[in-house]
C-alpha cells in the first residue's frame, strides 16, 4: 500500500488538492462520490462493456519479434494504439463520463496537447449526447492539426488558448477557469494523472486496465504475469500509470518512465520535469515541476505536444522519490529516429509520445532472456507532418 | 494592534480596497502606486504577488502578471522595493497571490519578512484552509500576519462559519463563482447569497470581491458588506493614459463621490 493516496489525497509528499474556494464545490462532490459510483455494480458493468465494445479491449499485446532480435531481449507492446481513438486517453474519457453523468453533469470541458485526450473527450460526448468544450494551445491547435479537425466534426468547440508558450500548461489553465466559472454544471475531465485530489487517483484507476490486461495476457504467453521491467512514455502521466498500476507492488518488475528530453535536458529546451524539476505547487497539486528560483513555472520544450509539460502527476514524483520506478529521458531526434526504427521493423507507426518510450531501450541494459513490456500508447497518425517534415518522404 | 483590525473597528462601511499587481504597469511602479491609492483615500491595498499561472484569473489579472514578469518582478525585488514602506503609508497593506512563488521563497521566511516590511495580511486562494492548519498557522501566527479566507457563493453555511472562526481580519466574499474580472451581472442568486452571508451574522467584517468595477457595483456590494475590493478594473486604469497621478486620482474618484 506504499503506491496508494493516503487520506489526504497524497502519495507520500507529493498530491493533495491545492484548490481555491472557487473550485471547493466541484472537488469535494468528485472526492466524496467518485468511490462510491465507481464501485457502484451499474457502473463496472457499463464501464466494462464499453470498453470491450466500443473501445475495442483487452488491447493486444504484441510479441514484437523483429525489434526483440534487434535489441537481444524479448520485447512486447501493449497495443493501446490500437483502441477507438487511437490512445489509452479514451480509457480514461469513458470513465469520467459515465462519472459525470452519475454526477447530473451537462456540460463537459477538457484540457489537450496532442489532441488525444480532447479526440477522446469529444468522443464520449458524442456518445453520451453532451455538451464539450475543448482547451487547446495554439501552438497545439496547429502541430495536431488532424486531431482538431476530428474534434469539431464529433461536435466539441475547440478554443484557442493564447497564453504562455501556448501548449498544454496553458490549455490547462484555461480549462480550470472554465471550471469556476461553471461551477455547477459542468464536470472538467481531466486527461491524465494530474491536478487535485481525486484526480490522479481516479484517473490511474481508469487507466489500470492497461497493467490488468498485461498481467492476464503475460501468464497465457510466457506463464508468468510479472515481466521483467514495463517501460511508457510521460507526459502527465497517465499511460505509465495504468501500465504500471498492478505492478507498484510487485518490488522486482523494474518500472521505467520515459520524459521528454527535448533538445537536451541541459538544452533549456526539455520537458523532462524529473531530470530538472523541484517540488511545488502547480495546477492544484504539490509535485515536481520545472520552475526559477522565484517559483515561476519554466515553459517546457517537446517535439510531442502530448509530452510538452512543466509537470507530471503526484505518483511519478513519488514513485521517483522512493526509488520505485526510474525514469530516463529521450530527445526530440532520439524519438524520431526510434519512431522509424518502429514503423521499419514491425509496421506500426507510432504516436510521438509512445515513441519516446521506444527511444530508451536503446538505454537500458537487456538481457536474452528478460521479458519487456513497453506501453505503445498511441499511434501516429496525428504526427505525420513531424514525421514527413524530418523523414521527407 | 493589527492595522486590517484597526480599520474595521473605525470603519464600518464603504471600505475601498483596492488590488494591483506589483510590478505593474512599470517595474518601479509598486510603491508610488501604494503612496497614491492612499493619498486618493483608499483604505486598504492588495498587492499582487505576480505568478505565470493564474488560474482563478481573467485576461486583465493574467496580463498585469505576465507584464510584471516580463519587467522582471519577482517576490524578492517586491521585498526590498517595500523596505521602509511604512514610513510612507500607514494604510493596512496585504499581499495576495499563488502558493507557489510563496512556497518557494520559504513560507517561514516569507511571514517574517512580512513582519519586518510591516505586511498586515495575506491571501493565498490556492493554499486551502486544511493545508493551512497543518503546516503553515504557527509560522503566520507567530507574525501577527491574519490569514484571510475566501467564501463563494457555492460555500456552505456550515463552511461559511467555519471560515469565520478560521480567517484574519475579514472574510473575502467573492461575489460570484468566476475568475476575477469576469463582470457577470449582479443576479437574484447573488443577492440572495449576499442576504445568505448576512443572516448567518458572521463575528469579521465583509468585503465583497470579484466583478466589483465602478460606483454602481461598488455601492451595491456596500448594503451587503463593509466594503469592496477592486482589482480588474484598476488594473485597466492603469494602461489609460496619463501620469500615474492623474490615473489613480481619476481611478477613486470614479468609485468614491469626493474625499
Ligand atoms: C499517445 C499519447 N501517449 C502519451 C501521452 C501523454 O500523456 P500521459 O503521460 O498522461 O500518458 C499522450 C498525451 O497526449 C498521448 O496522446
Amino acid at each position: 500500500m506504499k503506491y496508494t493516496i493516503d487520506q489526504f489525497g497524497y502519495y507520500g509528499e507529493f498530491g493533495g488538492a491545492w484548490i481555491p474556494e472557487m473550485m471547493y464545490a466541484n472537488i469535494s462532490e468528485l472526492l466524496t462520490r467518485y468511490l462510491e459510483i465507481m464501485e457502484s455494480p451499474g457502473f463496472s458493468q457499463e464501464f466494462d462493456s464499453l470498453l470491450k465494445d466500443y473501445v475495442g479491449r483487452p488491447s493486444p499485446l504484441y510479441y514484437a519479434s523483429r525489434l526483440s532480435e534487434r535489441y537481444g531481449s524479448h520485447l512486447y507492446l501493449k497495443r493501446e494504439d490500437l483502441n477507438h481513438t487511437g490512445s489509452h486517453k479514451l480509457n480514461n474519457t469513458i470513465g469520467q463520463i459515465l462519472l459525470a453523468q452519475r454526477l447530473g453533469k451537462t456540460r463537459i470541458i477538457a484540457e489537450t496537447g496532442a489532441g488525444q485526450h480532447g479526440l477522446a473527450t469529444a468522443t464520449v460526448c458524442a456518445l453520451k449526447g453532451l455538451q464539450c468544450v475543448v482547451y487547446m494551445g495554439a501552438t497545439d491547435i496547429a502541430r495536431q492539426e488532424p486531431n482538431v479537425r476530428k474534434m469539431r466534426m464529433l461536435g466539441a468547440e475547440v478554443v484557442p488558448v493564447n497564453s504562455g508558450n501556448k501548449t498544454l500548461k496553458d490549455a490547462t489553465n484555461e480549462a480550470m477557469r472554465d471550471w469556476i466559472n461553471h461551477p455547477e454544471d459542468t464536470h472538467y475531465i481531466i486527461g491524465s494523472v494530474v491536478g487535485p485530489h481525486p484526480y490522479p487517483d481516479m484517473v490511474a484507476r481508469f487507466q489500470s486496465v492497461i497493467s490488468a490486461e498485461i498481467r492476464k495476457q503475460l501468464l497465457e504467453k510466457t506463464g508468468s504475469e510479472l515481466p521483467t521491467r514495463l517501460i511508457a512514455c510521460v507526459g502527465g502521466g497517465s499511460n505509465a500509470a495504468g501500465t504500471f498500476y498492478h505492478f507498484l507492488e510487485e518490488e522486482q518488475v523494474e518500472l521505467i518512465g520515459v520524459e521528454a528530453a527535448g533538445r537536451g535536458v541541459d538544452s533549456g529546451e526539455t520537458a523532462a520535469t524529473l531530470a530538472v524539476g523541484s517540488p511545488g505547487v502547480l495546477h492544484a497539486a504539490r509535485t515536481m515541476l520545472m520552475q526559477n528560483s522565484d517559483g515561476q513555472i519554466t515553459e517546457p520544450y517537446s517535439i510531442s505536444a502530448g509530452l510538452d509539460y512543466p509537470g507530471i502527476g503526484p505518483l511519478h514524483a513519488h514513485l521517483f522519490k522512493t526509488g520505485r520506478a526510474k525514469y530516463l529521458n529521450a530527445t526530440d531526434r532520439e524519438t524520431l529516429e526510434a519512431a522509424h526504427l518502429l514503423t521499419r521493423l514491425e509496421g506500426i507507426i507510432p504516436a510521438l509520445e509512445s515513441a519516446h518510450a521506444l527511444a530508451a531501450l536503446d538505454k537500458i541494459p537487456m538481457k536474452p532472456d528478460e521479458v519487456n513490456v513497453v506501453c505503445l500508447s498511441g499511434r501516429g497518425d496525428k504526427d505525420m507532418a513531424a514525421y514527413l517534415e524530418y523523414f521527407g518522404y | 494592534m493589527n492595522r486590517i483590525d484597526h480599520l474595521f473597528q473605525n470603519k464600518k462601511s464603504r471600505i475601498l480596497s483596492v488590488f494591483f499587481t506589483a510590478g505593474f504597469p512599470g517595474l518601479n511602479d509598486t510603491v508610488p502606486i501604494i503612496e497614491l491609492l492612499e493619498k486618493n483615500g483608499v483604505d486598504l491595498i492588495e498587492i499582487g504577488i505576480p505568478f505565470s499561472d493564474p488560474t482563478a484569473d481573467g485576461p486583465d489579472i493574467q496580463h498585469s502578471n505576465d507584464e510584471a514578469l516580463k519587467n522582471g518582478m519577482s517576490l524578492e525585488l517586491l521585498f526590498s522595493q517595500l523596505e521602509g514602506i511604512r514610513e510612507k503609508v500607514s494604510l493596512p497593506l496585504i499581499l495576495m497571490g499563488y502558493f507557489n512563488p510563496v512556497m518557494q521563497f520559504g513560507v517561514e521566511r516569507f511571514c517574517r519578512k512580512c513582519r519586518e516590511t510591516g505586511i498586515d495580511g495575506v491571501i493565498l486562494p490556492d493554499l486551502p484552509p486544511w493545508e493551512y492548519d497543518r503546516q503553515y498557522k504557527a509560522y503566520f501566527e507567530g507574525n501577527g500576519l491574519h490569514n484571510i479566507l475566501l467564501i463563494t457563493p457555492q460555500t456552505s453555511d456550515e463552511r461559511i462559519r467555519e471560515a469565520d472562526r478560521q480567517t484574519g481580519g475579514f472574510l473575502y466574499m467573492v461575489s460570484s463563482s468566476s475568475t476575477t474580472g469576469a463582470g457577470k451581472e449582479v443576479s437574484d442568486f447573488q443577492t440572495e447569497y449576499f442576504e445568505r452571508v448576512r443572516r448567518l451574522n458572521p463575528d469579521h467584517p465583509r468585503l465583497i470581491g470579484f466583478g466589483i468595477s465602478n460606483r454602481a457595483t461598488f455601492e451595491n456590494a456596500c448594503q451587503y458588506a463593509s466594503g469592496a475590493i477592486i482589482g480588474s478594473a484598476f488594473i485597466r486604469a492603469l494602461q489609460e493614459p496619463g501620469t500615474p497621478e492623474e490615473k489613480v486620482g481619476r481611478f477613486v474618484r470614479q468609485i468614491l463621490p469626493s474625499v
